[in-house]
């Protein structure tokens, strides 16, 4: 018979009984009786009340006491007839010193000082009450007075211990046979028909399900996939950017950016020692390039230095992703002036110092508009359209400096959950300059903003490392627990 | 403010008062000191009139003569006298703190130019702009004890904190760049240091301002700055006495040049530019408080350019002055324009269709860094450097940086290695862009999108990473097929276990690989249990 039917039976003629009782009437472990009445209060057949009682039991100190002998025992068998000098007596037994001290306050040896002094039984037998009353109460007999046992406490060979029961009486479903439970609906039951007869087991509806076998798309990726359909709903064209290697020519002469500037210093940027040059360009907007540096025109003064080929020839992991919307701008100009609205998300490189916030690459997000007349209001138009579809719904704007946008102003949002306003990108339009060797007409203004893809992603994740987030020491958990992608929530 | 510089024990005990933190943009060196910044302030507050600043007529005894040799180490030099100047400590401290931000900023750490200033009572002109050969050059420089020669001095720089950074900007050059006055007296050895005997002092009266240079716009913008932001502290307010420099060949130009330049600005334009509509008087009245003085003819700004604006080369310049004054943050929004057809660029799109793809098929997403070491994706996947495709960086500063990668498994390696606690198997893949060395592209190299899955379990389970691509050739409508398919052929790579690799091929053309990876590559990437792969471009399916 199963222990539940056994339990079932033994409280049929009975109002209550504690687990505890059952446990030694079935000479079963508690834990297995508790389990077994669980079972069958699930199914109402039995009502159980927790209750409390406290029993004393052996600590492992009283455990070795009660199948060896108390310490005094042990010591004082160990000494032999003749006696044994202090020292090596204390060294032979374990406990030595506990049990010298009670051997001796019992009167069961003595040192004799006769010769050398030596330790010498003092009478000629012995009883080991210690180890006699520890055994009784290991068989669950407790006839001490509470004097021996608060003393076999200190001695700690005992410990009281609370044992928490049940006590049992009869549910509205009892009965002393148990229907056994099915765990599933299966397709044999609907096949026979049994699931009509059969009894199912309650469903356990706070415990978790079983997880799915899944993929998952990394979180920054996401967030890149959410900034692409912004861009897409505004109606911008997506610019191909996958073309790391630049020349400085397109990635820094063509932005108006002068050959000294301090981003052309090897501090800052990745030059390539191979391939180390370009050598293809476009000559005659290249001559008008190097004019407007070095002379000027186009309204401007230039920067009037002496402009080197060489310089722009130089190879370079692109620093800005605007390599490329040069290259978009300058091909616009080459056909008959219709707006251009372009966008791209994609990796550039720098070559700064690394911290916890700064990669040598990272995402650049970039948005660009080129149009007649175009101004500084309609790039702020244009922000707070895009930036609130990120869930930023304020913005603010501050003179800045950038070589290739006149005005230049730098963005920034009011952070709701962080409560303050933090800087999120930069914009500008774009410097004539710039546009107008590449032949564009002189009434079209071109507007641009950028940011990184990455520190959005952190402010929203809340992460301060961006280890964390990218590169190959990334947590897959990480990756596999990020929800989706929501900008405004 | 204080306790974000300095720490928290430093913010105890200090006053209330509000601390402002004020931007510089890179370009305006007239903000650099406090005289100039004030001034800005002052002016834009209406409460001063921007300073007029007027050159006074040149003495010969100062004149500054350039001799051939020069020309082979610092071309240019430009020179100006300040007169009756009333140093303060404060003013002095500014004046000595300007030029070491000019020199650190627009002077590009000395090297486009360099400044020496001196005590005119001191030295007797007209002065000698030479470059001579470093031993017969010797000196007493700026707080030495004794005479140096040039090497000696050169030497002894070398371990200076401040100087040794400027060093190389001549050391190996046959012949160093020396000031020296009539009587031979050295005043300055530019870049490096100036003479001991000709230093300024809080009783200097008369002030020698010489620029040496490798770039003379620049050195003309620097000369400007310094001696209008000092000229205020002239006997005659913003006045400086112009120095006549002679070139080698004989021909002089004057110096500082401290011009007005005047640009003529478009009414409508300027409001259009920046979206507002006001009118030309106030527009005028936007630049003025600028420091920008205008006057509004008709539908025209004139507008004067003082020398301490050099930022300004371009109308738009002026656009964005007026706009600051107006208030970027004033500017109404405009009603967006017409809608437009937006579009994506066919490689991402597919790429974006290929991870969802992937990650279906149960495999997490990694994203790893285009950047890596040459062992990275040469020794480590037995291969020699040199016979790997790569882009190679010149100034990498850490091993980390040294390629560009030309592989992605190295990268879904890591991340295995990284990630060792979580449990078997684990299914990775990444859709990114590597970089091939090619002659025929226009920088010599292109990128090249690809797809890479990696399956890592207690067997290595090349069934997986298979059907993973049977599964992305499924999607892109790609039948199993030699000639008109996709297709396994067996290969040898190093990077792979022997007889279980094989090229993918798409129409007889090769595409990637598939294999398990050799126990060698698994060592060197620190992984102890076996991985399958497949990398394949994508580009072709565009």
């Amino acid at each position: 018979m199963e222990l539940n039917e056994r339990i079932l039976k033994y409280l049929e003629g009975r109002d209550k009984v504690d687990t505890l009782t059952l446990a030694s009437e079935f000479n079963e472990e508690h834990q297995k009786i508790v389990g077994a009445v669980k079972s069958v209060e699930a199914l109402e057949m039995v009502i159980s009340e927790p209750v409390k009682s406290t029993k004393w039991e052996l600590t492992d100190e009283g455990r070795l006491v009660a199948e060896k002998g108390s310490h005094e025992a042990v010591l004082y068998r160990s000494i032999p007839e003749e006696g044994i000098k202090q020292a090596d007596v204390m060294k032979s037994v374990p406990n030595a010193k506990v049990g010298f001290s009670k051997a001796m306050s019992l009167g069961w040896i003595f040192i004799d000082k006769s010769g050398a002094p030596l330790v010498k039984h003092k009478v000629e037998s012995i009883t080991d009450t210690v180890q006699d009353h520890l055994n009784e109460i290991n068989k669950g007999i407790d006839n001490l007075t509470d004097n021996l046992r608060n003393d076999y406490k200190k001695r700690k060979l005992l410990q009281e211990i609370t044992i928490k029961s049940f006590l049992l009486s009869k549910g509205p479903n009892f009965a002393t046979s148990i229907k056994k439970l099915e765990t599933d609906l299966t397709s044999d039951m609907l096949l026979t028909g049994s699931w009509k007869q059969l009894q199912f087991k309650p469903y356990n509806f706070s415990a978790l399900g079983q997880p799915p076998e899944c993929g998952h798309l990394h979180p920054l990726l996401k967030v890149r996939s959410e900034f692409r359909e912004i861009f897409l709903e505004m109606g911008f064209t997506e610019m191909p950017t996958n073309q790391y290697v630049e020349s400085s020519f397109w990635n820094f002469d063509a932005l108006f950016q002068p050959q000294q500037h301090p981003a052309r210093d090897a501090h800052d940027t990745f030059f390539v020692s191979s391939p180390a040059v370009s050598t293809d360009f476009p000559m005659d907007y290249l001559e008008r390039v190097k004019k407007v540096h070095s002379v000027g025109g186009y309204g401007s003064q230039g920067y009037r230095y002496e402009w080197k080929l060489e310089e722009a020839q130089k190879n370079l992991l692109r620093t800005h992703t605007t390599a490329v919307s040069a290259r978009m701008l300058f091909g616009a100009a080459r056909a008959a002036f219709a707006r251009r609205k372009y966008f791209s998300i994609d990796k550039v490189f720098r070559n700064e110092t690394l911290d916890a916030t700064h990669l040598a690459e990272f995402h650049q997000v970039e948005g660009v508009i080129a149009d007649r007349g175009l101004g500084l209001a309609d790039l702020i138009s244009t922000l707070d359209t895009f930036f609130s579809r990120l869930g930023f719904h304020k913005l603010q704007f501050k003179p800045a400096y950038n070589p290739y946008t006149e005005p230049s102003m730098e963005i920034f949002a009011y952070h709701e959950g962080l409560g303050k306003w933090i800087e999120i990108g930069n914009s500008g339009v774009f410097r004539p300059e710039m546009l107008l060797p590449m032949g564009l007409p002189e009434d079209v203004n071109v507007i641009a903003w950028g940011l990184s893809l990455e520190r959005p992603t952190m402010i929203k994740y809340g992460l301060n490392n961006i280890r964390d987030l990218v590169g190959p020491k990334v947590d897959l958990q990480m990756v596999q627990n990020n929800p989706i992608c929501r900008l405004d929530k | 403010m204080l306790i974000k510089e300095q720490g928290d024990q430093a913010g105890t005990g200090v006053s209330e008062e509000i601390l402002y933190r004020i931007d510089i943009p890179a370009n305006r060196y007239d903000l650099l000191c406090l005289e100039g910044l004030v001034n800005g302030i002052l002016v834009f507050q209406g409460k001063r009139e921007p300073p007029v600043y007027k050159t006074t007529k040149y003495e010969d005894c100062n004149s500054l003569h350039l001799t051939p040799a020069t020309a082979q180490i610092r071309p240019y030099a430009v020179a100006a006298v300040l007169k009756g100047v009333s140093f303060t400590k404060e003013s002095y401290d500014s004046f000595i703190d300007l030029q070491d931000k000019l020199h650190q900023n627009i002077c590009r750490k000395r090297t486009l130019v360099a400044i020496g200033t001196h005590d005119l009572d001191t030295i007797q002109g007209p002065f000698v702009y030479d470059a001579l050969p470093p031993n017969e050059l010797k000196f007493k420089a700026l707080n030495q004890i004794k005479e140096l020669t040039a090497s000696e001095l050169m030497e002894l720089y070398s371990s200076h904190a401040q100087l040794k950074q400027y060093l190389n900007i001549i050391k190996d050059s046959p012949v160093y760049p020396v000031i020296k006055d009539k009587n031979g007296v050295v005043l300055s050895m530019p870049p490096i240091i100036n003479g001991d005997h000709s230093k300024i002092t809080l009783n200097t009266k008369n002030v020698f301002i010489e620029c040496t240079a490798t770039d003379l716009t620049k050195a003309i913008i620097v000369l400007d700055t310094i001696v209008c932001m000092f000229s205020e502290y002239c006997a005659n307010k913003y006045e400086v006495q112009q120095c006549k420099v002679f070139a080698p060949d004989g021909t002089y130009e004057l110096y500082p040049q401290m011009q007005y330049r005047e640009e003529l600005v478009n009414v409508d334009k300027a409001n259009g530019y920046i979206g507002i509509s006001e009118s030309g008087s106030q527009l005028a009245t936007f630049l003025s408080r600028m420091c920008l003085s205008a006057t509004c003819d008709r539908d025209a700004l004139r507008v004067r350019v003082p020398p301490t604006r050099h930022d300004v080369i371009h109308a738009c310049d002026l656009y964005e002055d007026i706009a600051i004054a107006y208030g970027y943050n004033r500017i109404p929004r405009v009603a967006a324009r017409g809608a437009a057809a937006g579009a994506q660029c066919a490689l991402s799109k597919l790429s974006e269709q290929l991870r969802h793809e992937c990650a279906r098929a149960g495999y997490t997403e990694a994203l790893t860094f285009t950047l890596c070491s040459r062992d990275d994706i040469a020794s480590k996947l037995g291969l020699k450097i040199e016979d790997v495709p790569a882009v190679h960086i010149s100034n990498p500063k850490t091993l980390e940086f040294q390629v560009v990668r030309t592989v992605l498994l190295p990268g879904l390696l890591k991340t295995l290695a990284a990630n060792k606690k979580m449990p078997l198997p684990l299914k990775l893949f990444e859709i990114s862009d590597v970089v091939i060395k090619d002659e025929t592209a226009e920088t010599g190299a292109r990128n090249e999108r690809r797809v890479c899955a990696v399956y890592c379990g207690r067997a290595a389970g090349f069934q997986y990473v298979h059907g993973l691509l049977d599964r992305v050739c499924a999607m892109l409508r790609l039948p199993w097929h030699q000639e008109l398919g996709y297709y396994l052929r067996q290969c040898e790579d190093p990077a792979y276990f022997p007889g279980r690799c094989a090229e993918v091929t798409l129409q007889g053309r090769v595409i990637g690989k598939i294999g398990v990876i050799h126990p060698n590559v698994l060592t060197a990437f620190e992984l102890t249990n076996p991985c399958s792969a497949v990398e394949i471009n994508i580009e072709p399916f565009v």
